[in-house]
This record gives structure tokens, sequence and C-alpha cells, in this order.
């Protein structure tokens, strides 16, 4: 890293129109991660219509921001409610709301926002030291090595904490074959088109994932049955009073916590939610009160709300480094950076290190000004929260709509967000996870170029698939996640046996 | 509406055998042994191997009777919601078929206005609103980004 990338990194980021960005879209995230029903993933599909036109950074730091934020703000109505406002905050929605109970909402609060920021924080410092190094890896891949990433990244997404593998699987191949569709393809011939000239150059990423993230969202929310929750606390104190005195007093639970959720957002597929419902289970665990948790305790809190913001940073990893998302707000943003032409992958940190030091630089900043935005947001709450859903939700189809629109000028987009949200709805009423199947779709092309190319190139031969060093390696792992689920079926099989 | 796993399991059957008789039909690349029919066939086996493991355990639990064929789920039994999901639908397919005709103005108010009144919004308050949202969406699209938004029957008004 020299002075001179990161003087330019920095003004990349420092430009009145990229902070003017990061504001708008920060405030943006705290809003739909507040609203119950409004996910990060779906704040993200929301935004990517209008980061299309805009340069790389500030589309990439809209999308950094807004996330970040949304993961926080989801904490606010599951304190206030009992509804989680994000799934990522749902592990620890019950407690937070016990706290409010007992009167101590605003250290639930203070202790999501506080401890969220320390966790981003701690993410992104592990981003910044590690990804350079990675990438150096990464630059001796070849097809092979690169077919078993995907692979291995499909892989983790299928087997990691879903309740039907099967499930997941038949959703991740789903995806994939949505990847097939359109002309791209060893011999340029039209795949599935169906005689549609818009299918040619396959689905369009943007509307499909506003259709499978926000508009299948708009299907659940008019089918709700659910009634309107109610308000467990009016007024809330100062949410800084008395953190300091948990900072020192949970120290090692605040960095087990952020270290996990690290590590669960750098492995592909699994990302905040994820983070957030191991780490809570783990701090149970090695608490020395375990007894109190579930009565309004606050270490489980400070963990676990550590450990879903860490993993925002920890799934950038596999991003910029080798194009592979870590979890589905990822693999939208990777969408965006292809279509910006910043293809992410190891030659990015060659040919254009000052914009991923830009990307280092909002991580940063984003952290930062979640403390003062967070405290606005949780003053500002009762009535965020009383914004009514049956103006909202519609304004936001019709925001879908010209999103979709926007993209290639063609009342087509509308078609796909219709047909997509429609399937995703369907597919989760069924329960199939939706996560790998946009996997899937992100990483389809990928997949094949990879496998055809490493196929012309041996003569059709797969065992070189096996032999180069780290292609081995790499597939050694891919098979222990494959063949975990058998293994550990058969050990529970043997030593249920009566000896 | 939860189908049980034996239906959906032969719905992706049936879509995973269309495909392995539609690539079959792709041409091969001379002089090589892989063309673009391998990494859709290949898929297309593994989901037909899927959902025939999704269709037995369906049939499974079909037989032991914990799972009904069809569980219709709660809101299925609500006409006001099944009401909210096919307008939904329906608002997404007046906007695709007529957007370019009557144009974004009047498409976007209708739609926010029919489910306005739908979701049972204050009665006064529903066209100010429809306008108004309206306006701001077309004006941020139209004139922020420069996206060409269909004036429609009001094109001698553009502005």
């Amino acid at each position: 890293m020299t002075w001179a990338v990161l003087s330019q990194a920095f003004w990349l980021v420092f430009d009145p129109y990229v902070l003017l960005v990061i504001l708008c879209s920060a405030l943006f995230g705290l809003f739909v991660g507040c609203i119950p029903g409004l996910t990060a993933t779906m704040a993200t599909a929301l935004l990517v219509p209008i980061t299309f036109f805009m340069p790389p950074v500030p589309a990439v730091a809209a999308i950094v921001t807004a996330t970040a934020m949304a993961i926080f703000s989801g904490d606010i109505p599951g304190a206030l409610l009992r509804i989680p406002g994000t799934p990522a905050s749902a592990a620890y929605t019950d407690e937070a709301y016990a706290m409010t109970l007992k009167g101590q909402a605003e250290t639930a609060l203070g202790a999501g926002l506080v401890f969220s920021a320390i966790g981003g924080l701690f993410g992104t410092i592990v981003m910044v030291l590690f990804s350079p190094g990675l990438a150096e890896i990464a630059l001796k891949f070849s097809s092979f090595e690169y077919f078993w990433l995907v692979v291995l990244g499909l892989a983790g997404a299928v087997f990691i904490g879903n309740a039907s593998i099967l499930k997941a699987s038949i959703s991740l191949i789903l995806g994939l074959l949505v990847a097939c569709i359109g002309l791209e393809n060893p011999g340029a011939h039209p795949r599935f088109t169906f005689g549609i000239n818009e299918l040619l150059s396959g689905v369009d990423l943007i509307p499909m994932m506003v259709g499978m993230f926000a508009v299948s969202e708009l299907f659940r929310y008019m089918v709700d049955t659910a009634p309107p929750p109610r308000m467990a606390a009016e007024k809330i104190g100062n949410v800084f009073k008395g953190m300091w005195g948990l900072l020192t007093k949970y120290r090692w639970p605040l960095v087990r916590g952020s270290a996990l959720g690290t590590i669960i957002g750098i492995q592909p597929g699994s990302g905040a939610d994820m983070a957030s419902w191991m780490s809570y289970a783990m701090a149970k665990k090695f608490s020395d009160e375990p007894e109190k948790f579930g009565t309004g305790h606050v270490e489980g809190i400070v963990e676990a709300g550590a450990a879903n913001n860490s993993s925002l940073a920890g799934a950038w990893i596999p991003a910029i480094v080798f194009g592979i998302p870590g979890d589905s707000i990822t693999a939208i943003a990777i969408g965006v950076l292809y279509l910006k032409g910043m293809n992410p992958g190891p030659s990015i940190f060659i040919n254009n290190p000052q914009n991923i030091y830009a990307i280092f630089l909002v991580f940063i900043i984003a952290n930062l000004i979640m403390i003062p935005l967070g405290w606005l947001t949780i003053k500002l709450a009762t009535r965020v929260l009383r914004v009514p859903r049956n103006i909202l939700m519609p304004v936001i189809l019709l925001f879908c709509i010209v999103g979709s629109f926007a993209i290639n000028n063609s009342v087509f987009g509308v078609i796909v967000i219709l047909a997509f949200g429609l399937i995703a709805f369907v597919l989760e009423e069924n329960g199939f996870p939706v996560a790998p199947a946009i996997l899937g779709v992100v990483l389809g092309k990928m997949m094949e170029e990879n496998f055809v190319t490493s196929l012309i190139k041996s003569d059709g031969d797969p065992t070189v698939f096996f032999t180069r060093p780290i292609a081995m390696w790499l597939a050694i792992g891919t098979f222990v996640i494959l063949l975990w689920p058998v293994g550990s079926w058969a050990v529970r099989r043997l030593g249920a046996r009566p000896a | 509406m939860r189908f049980n796993d034996a239906i959906s399991g032969s719905a992706l059957l049936a879509l995973a055998i269309a495909i392995l008789l539609n690539v079959r039909t792709y041409p091969s690349i001379p002089g090589q042994s892989i063309g673009p029919s391998a990494f859709p066939g290949l898929l297309a086996a593994l989901l037909a191997v899927c959902a025939v493991i999704l269709i037995y355990k369906g049939l499974r639990e079909r037989i032991v009777g914990v799972r009904a064929w069809v569980r219709p789920g709660d809101w299925l039994r609500s006409p006001h919601h099944v009401g909210n999901f096919l307008l939904t639908i329906g608002v997404l397919l007046f906007y695709i078929l007529l957007a370019d005709k009557l144009g974004f103005l009047i498409c976007g108010v209708v739609l926010l206005g029919v489910l306005f009144w739908k979701l049972r919004v204050p009665p006064a308050l529903i066209l100010p609103i429809a306008i108004v949202v309206t306006l701001v969406i077309h004006t941020i699209f139209y004139k922020g980004l420069r996206v060409p938004l269909p004036w429609g029957v009001l094109t001698p008004f553009a502005w």
C-alpha cells in the first residue's frame, strides 16, 4: 500500500457527493431496518436501481452504509415491539424485549448500537489486514481452483444453517439453471429463451433481485394475518449510560462475537442472520450466568449484536478477492460491481487499488457515523415505528416498478419482478430458502465458464481437477463440507447403537 | 399455501425432464466433447435426483399421515387477504399492459390509489397521497436520473 494510493482513495471518499450519498443511504438504511418486514437485503435491492446511475465508489458506499445501518436498526423494533426489524436481530429479540419490559429499553438499544459499531469495525480491520494477502494468493489461481472455490462457496450456502439441505440444494440448482438462460455459453446457443429477445442476454440481475427480495416481501405483507403489534415503551432515556461498564465487563464476549461473526461472514452463503444465532448460542454457553439468558440479560445482545455487524465486513472479503459473495447482500453488490465494470477479483488490487481502499474507508466511516445517527433513530423510534405501513408498502411497490424499468428502460423489467417475486414467495411458503438460489444465479456463469475452460484445457480429463496442489486442497475442503452431514449422521447412528 | 413435498417434487421432476429433453436438441461444438448442453444437462440430472428424494419424503409423510396434500395458510381462509394478494398481482399486470398507453403518471396514481383503498387508508387521503408520491417518484427518476418514463396519453402535456 503506497501513500499515493491511500490519498487517492481518501479523495475518492471525501468528495462532497460521496459523503452526501453515504449520509442519505445511512438514513435510508436506518429507516428500512427499523420497519418490520423490510430487511437489509431488501434495502440493498431497493438501492440498486439508484446506484445504477452512480460511479462505482459511491454506488458501493451506498450499499455498504445502508446495510450496516439496517442490521443495527433491526434491533429497535425487536426491543420495542418484539418483532425483529431484520432477520439478523431475531436471535436476541426476546431478550431485548424482556429488558424493555424490565424498564431497561435504553440499555438494550444502547448495547445494540455501541456493540454493532465495534463489531463492524472489528470486521473491517480483519478485511483490511487479510484481503490484500489473500488477493496475492488468488492471483496464482487458474480455472481449476476457481471452479473449486465456486463449488466450495455453493456447498457452504447449502449445507450451513439450512433446515432442509435437500430443499436448499434444489433452490441452488434452480438458481444455477436461471443463470443458464441466454446466449452466453460455450457455443453461444440461445438456451431457455422461449423466443423472447429480452432473454438472449440472460435474466437481468437487478430486476430479478428486486423481485426476489422486495416484491416477495410485499406479497408477504399483503397476506400477513397477524394483528398490529403494541409498543412496549414510549420514552427512551440516555442510551449511552452504562456502556463503558458493559464494555469492560463483556470485553471477551465482544471479541468472541466479532471474531465468530467475521468468520461466518467470510464463509460464503451464511451471513448476518446465522452469525447472530450462532454467537447468541455461544454467549450462553460460555457465560458465567447462563441462567439469566432469556430473562432480559444484556450479555447475549452484546455478543450477537457485534457478530451480525462484523459478518457484513467479513462477507465482503471473498466478494472482493475472489468475486464470490459471502451472503445475499454481497451477491447483489457483486452484480452492481460487474455492471460498473469494476469486476471483483484479485486483479482489482493491482489495477484499481484506490477503489478497494476507498471501500475500506467507507466501512470505517459507516461504522463511525452509526453511533450519532443510530442515537437519533432510537430517539425518533417510536415515531418511525408509527409510519403507516398500508401507505408505505404500495409506495415501495411503485418504486420497485420504476427501479426495474430504469435498468433497460423496458417494461420487461416489470414482468421480471412480478415473475421472480411470485417464485420467491411460493418457494419460501414451501420451505425452500431463497439465499442459495441467488448465489446460484450470481455464480452460475462463473462456475460453467471455469468448468468448461478447465475441461477444454485438460482435453476432457477430469482428474486434473484434483492433481494441481491448491485445487486438490480446495477439493478436499469441498468434500469435507459435502460429506459432513453424512459423516455426523453415521457417527450418531453408531453412537446410538447399544454396546 | 404449503404443498406436500411429493407435489412440489413432481413439479420439479417435470421441470427437470423438460430441461433434459430441451438440451438434447442443442448443437455440439465440432471437435469438442463439451458444448452448451453439458452444464444445464448436468444440473437437470441433479435436480431430477433431488426431486425424486423429495417425492419419496413427501409420500412417506403422507402415509404416516402427518402432512395433508395441501395445507392452505391462514391467509387463504381470509377473503380480505386473498383479495390483497390477487390485487397486488393485478396492479402489476395493469402496469405491464397499460403503462405505455396511459403513461406513468396515470398508471402510478391508479396503482397506488387502488392499493391504498384495499389496505383501508382513510378515503380523504387516498388521492392526495397517490398523486404526490407519483409526482415525487416521477421527478426523481425522470428529471433526476433521466429515465424515460412513458407519458402515454399525457404526451401533449409533457414537461
